[in-house]
């Protein structure tokens, strides 16, 4: 009965979505204010629907109503709760109906939150929204209905793929989406703005906020995400270039370049044709990474029940979003006002480079990633990119902006000169040159690229504080008047400082990484010891120990540092029966500096046990930089500019546009 | 700005649609053989600790066969060992198996615990005939003709499902042919 009323919800869901695509946008023509205000309702309305078929798909999980197909095939009686909640995403019928969840939260959240737009900018960002809950929800009743019933029911069901039972990968796919997703509102903005035919500094400003939050879960998202493949993989590595890595790494470059470009649209009306393609390619990024994973056209570890009519279905919904959306672009950029000129030194200019680096960062990324599909196209060849093409061309890419990320921000909007805001960085410039100076002497001489990624991780911080520091006139003033300057200092600021420091520990903890990460193999038995950069591990027992849907043969090891005891490590194998699988959990110890991280492997008939060690030092730094990265976001997204004032707001927009 | 430089997104991005498009209709598990419609390599392996008889590759001919792939340190091994022991039960094909790249004595120690399907098991300890065969990981399964010749190559678990759709029809047709 439930999986009937999610069933008929969506379908409601659906005729809604079919007139908040058309009636707001007729009356957005007309200048029909009930018409263009019934898109506010039925936004809401069909978000309703949305989380009640949702809820119900839940339910149904949580019950383990195995007459749901999808629940047979993915959840089992024995699974702990957070994984039958979880499973409703862990397939490919429910994470499409998350996806359409998160796109109506989206739509739902401009129509209640967006009092301040314009009527008609609303009503129509509002109809391209449900156009592409149209089609996604479509998509879901017609290829992939999760409330597909199955007679008779089986007693039990098929449990979820192992891999997938971690806590960390239960909320890394609704942080995912809701980044992924969450670009859908900067698409229907920007597709709003090109039906209206006008673009200014007021449309940046209401754009901006959920550009931010999209960016900011979508930074998280892929934080967790990178985490887990670290902790459960079992290989120690923390980014495989893998095309579903890639598939969300994408978007996020272009939503970064987008955060960025969109400043300049509202600070100085310029970028504005720019800012729109990006509007629409970070959405066109999302919508590409959701066909790679589902069409199953490369491969990737992520193996998702793929299924090519499926992938078509999702294709033509590209097509039919960006390509109708480029074509309106095509039509109306030639009347969109091109910005007002800026001097090639300035923050505009800055922010200009950064995304030419970001975009041309993610076109390799592009590239590298349906390079195998084009070879495979064109020949017989069957060729794998991996590190080595992005170590090359990526890598390469992401250094200057690394080092402009620091120069960036010191500059003044329109014009300034590249010595003053150098002076500013010399104590930056100094960290640098320290930490580098450092790195050599420890490793004498050895460790040259490790030394040099260490300092520009120092330039990125330390200019980050140097940042701070003049903006609150720390040691000019005294400090009661920073704290002073620091209350009245716009929130957006904080944000700027925390994003940039964050990616400096990001690059530290990638350098550390990538220098000195040492592994041994070793075959073991208990009692034996094996050593490690400083670390001695004894082996101290095994045994099987049950859990609640999985065997696990548990090892445990005592570390010691020279002869001090440091911690106990605990990794196990486990084997689920359900699925016939085995997963690894590794035995992990941070200090924040560094990770211990151990695995058992098989035993061999002698009693010894093969044991991996990895010695990591610095890599926590690279998912708390990321994650200080998503904070600065937040905090930035607080500020009362985003919130209030904005009557008063709209009118500077509106006179600052022909002003210029 | 021109017209012209306007339409250049929707240029680029149709360029990108119809190369996805295109992929729809690739495979990237198919891994073509070399091997295909050639006599399968020469071997002589030695039988798997606890099986009767050694493999050699003058055995494979005269019917339609399998030879079949496998290591004890393999999951999708254990994934489709209940159909390899249909196939073998049912007497549907004659089936053989190369054991590939496993330590002395887990080979066959795999044997013991799971059931041997396999009619008999060349133990292949350093993957030398494997390079032969043009094996890329393990499981893999390939169809023989009568005349020896290798027709087909699965890469990846034979479950109920790929028997169905891949092997009945192609043993079907191979079985009419001369």
């Amino acid at each position: 009965m439930v999986a009937e009323i999610g069933h008929y919800a969506l379908i409601l869901a659906l005729i809604v979505s079919l007139l908040q695509s058309t009636v707001p946008l007729i009356g957005a023509h007309r200048q029909d204010r009930a018409a263009m205000l019934f898109g506010s309702y039925a936004a809401i309305t069909q978000f309703a629907f949305v989380s009640l078929a949702f809820a119900c798909l839940t339910q149904a999980f949580v019950t383990s109503d195995f007459s749901v197909a999808v629940v047979a095939a993915n959840s089992h009686t024995l699974k702990p709760m957070l994984y039958k909640v979880s499973g409703v995403w862990g397939n490919h019928e429910g994470s499409m109906l998350l996806w359409v969840f998160i796109l109506a939260i989206f739509g739902a959240a401009v129509a209640a939150f967006g009092r301040n737009l314009p009527e008609t900018l609303k009503a129509n960002t509002l109809a391209v929204q449900s156009m592409i809950s149209l089609g996604f929800l479509a998509f879901i009743l017609f290829t992939s209905n999760p409330f597909a019933r199955l007679d008779p029911a089986p007693l039990d069901g098929n449990g979820l793929n192992p891999i997938l039972q971690d806590p960390g990968l239960a909320f890394h796919p609704p942080f995912l989406y809701l980044g992924y997703v969450g670009f859908s509102i900067a698409f229907s903005f920007s597709a709003a703005a090109l039906i209206e035919g006008k673009v200014d500094a007021s449309w940046a400003r209401w754009v901006r906020p959920w550009v931010l939050a999209a960016w900011c879960f979508l930074t998280i998202g892929i934080t967790l995400g990178s985490a887990w493949a670290y902790y459960t993989l079992g290989w120690g590595g923390w980014w495989f270039w893998d095309p579903v890595e890639n598939a969300s790494f994408m978007p996020w470059l272009a939503g970064t370049a987008l955060l960025h470009s969109a400043l300049v649209v509202e600070r100085r009306n310029a970028l504005v044709s720019w800012t729109i393609l990006l509007g629409i390619f970070t959405f066109t990024l999302s919508l590409i990474g959701t066909f790679l994973v589902r069409s199953g056209v490369l491969t990737s570890v992520h193996a998702f029940a793929t299924d090519p009519a499926r992938g078509v279905f999702i294709l033509l919904l590209i097509v039919a979003a960006t390509g109708g959306s480029l074509i309106l672009y095509a039509i109306r950029m030639p009347g969109l006002k091109s910005g007002s000129p800026f001097s090639i030194v300035s923050r505009e200019a800055g922010l200009t480079l950064n995304n030419v680096i970001l975009t041309v960062a993610c076109a390799t990324v592009f590239l590298g990633t349906f390079y195998p599909l084009i070879v495979d196209l064109m020949g017989r060849d069957k060729i794998s990119v991996g590190p080595p093409y992005y170590n090359m061309t990526f890598v390469p890419i992401m250094i200057p902006l690394l080092i402009a990320m620091s120069v960036g921000p010191m500059l003044k909007w329109k014009r300034d000169t590249l010595r003053e805001a150098l002076d500013k960085l010399k104590p930056a410039a100094i960290a640098a040159g320290v930490a580098l100076l450092v790195v050599l002497g420890i490793t004498f001489g050895k460790n040259i690229a490790a030394g040099l990624a260490i300092a520009l991780a120092a330039w990125l911080v330390v200019g980050s504080l140097i940042n701070l520091g003049m903006r609150l006139r720390i040691g000019q003033v005294p400090l009661g008047t920073s704290l002073g300057l620091a209350r009245t200092t716009p929130r957006s600021f904080f944000g700027l400082v925390l994003a940039h420091a964050g990616m400096g520990l990001t690059v530290l903890g990638i350098a550390g990484m990538s220098a000195w990460a040492t592994e041994t193999i070793q075959m073991v038995r208990p009692g034996g010891t094996i050593s490690l950069s400083g670390y001695d591990l004894k082996f101290a027992s095994v045994n099987n120990v049950p859990g609640p849907n999985y065997d696990a043969e548990r090892a445990v090891f005592n570390v010691t540092r020279n002869g001090r005891f440091v911690t106990v490590l605990e990794t196990e194998r486990r084997f689920y029966p359900v699925r016939e699988q085995q997963t690894t959990v590794a035995g992990i110890r941070t200090n924040l500096l560094s990770n211990i991280y151990v695995v058992i492997g098989e035993p061999d008939k002698k009693g010894a046990w093969q044991v991996r060690l990895y010695y990591h030092p610095l890599v926590p730094w690279i998912w708390l930089g990321a994650l200080i990265m998503a904070l600065g976001g937040f905090v930035s997204l607080s500020d009362r500019r985003f919130r209030v004032g904005a009557p008063a707001r709209q009118k500077t927009g509106a006179t600052l546009a022909p002003a210029e | 700005m021109s017209k012209l430089s306007a339409f250049a997104p929707v240029m680029l991005f149709a360029t990108i649609a119809a190369a996805l498009g295109l992929s729809l209709t690739n495979d990237p598990h198919k891994m073509p053989s070399m091997l295909i419609d050639k006599p399968a390599p020469k071997f002589e392996l030695a039988a798997v600790d606890g099986t009767p008889k050694p493999l050699s590759s003058d055995a494979l001919k005269g019917e339609v066969m399998l030879l079949n792939v496998y290591a004890s340190w393999c999951p999708g091994c254990r994934l489709e060992h209940p159909t390899l022991m249909k196939i073998a039960n049912q007497k549907i094909i004659p089936l053989y198996g190369i054991n590939w790249k496993d330590k002395p004595g887990q080979g066959g120690a795999w044997l013991k615990q799971h059931n041997n399907p396999y009619l008999a098991v060349g133990d292949d300890p350093t993957g030398r005939t494997g390079i032969d065969m043009g094996v890329t990981g393990v499981p893999e399964t390939f169809v023989i003709d009568k005349g020896g010749r290798i027709r087909y190559r699965h890469a990846g678990p034979v479950t109920d499902d790929v028997w169905q759709d891949v092997f009945e029809p192609l043993l079907a047709s191979l079985r009419k042919s001369p």
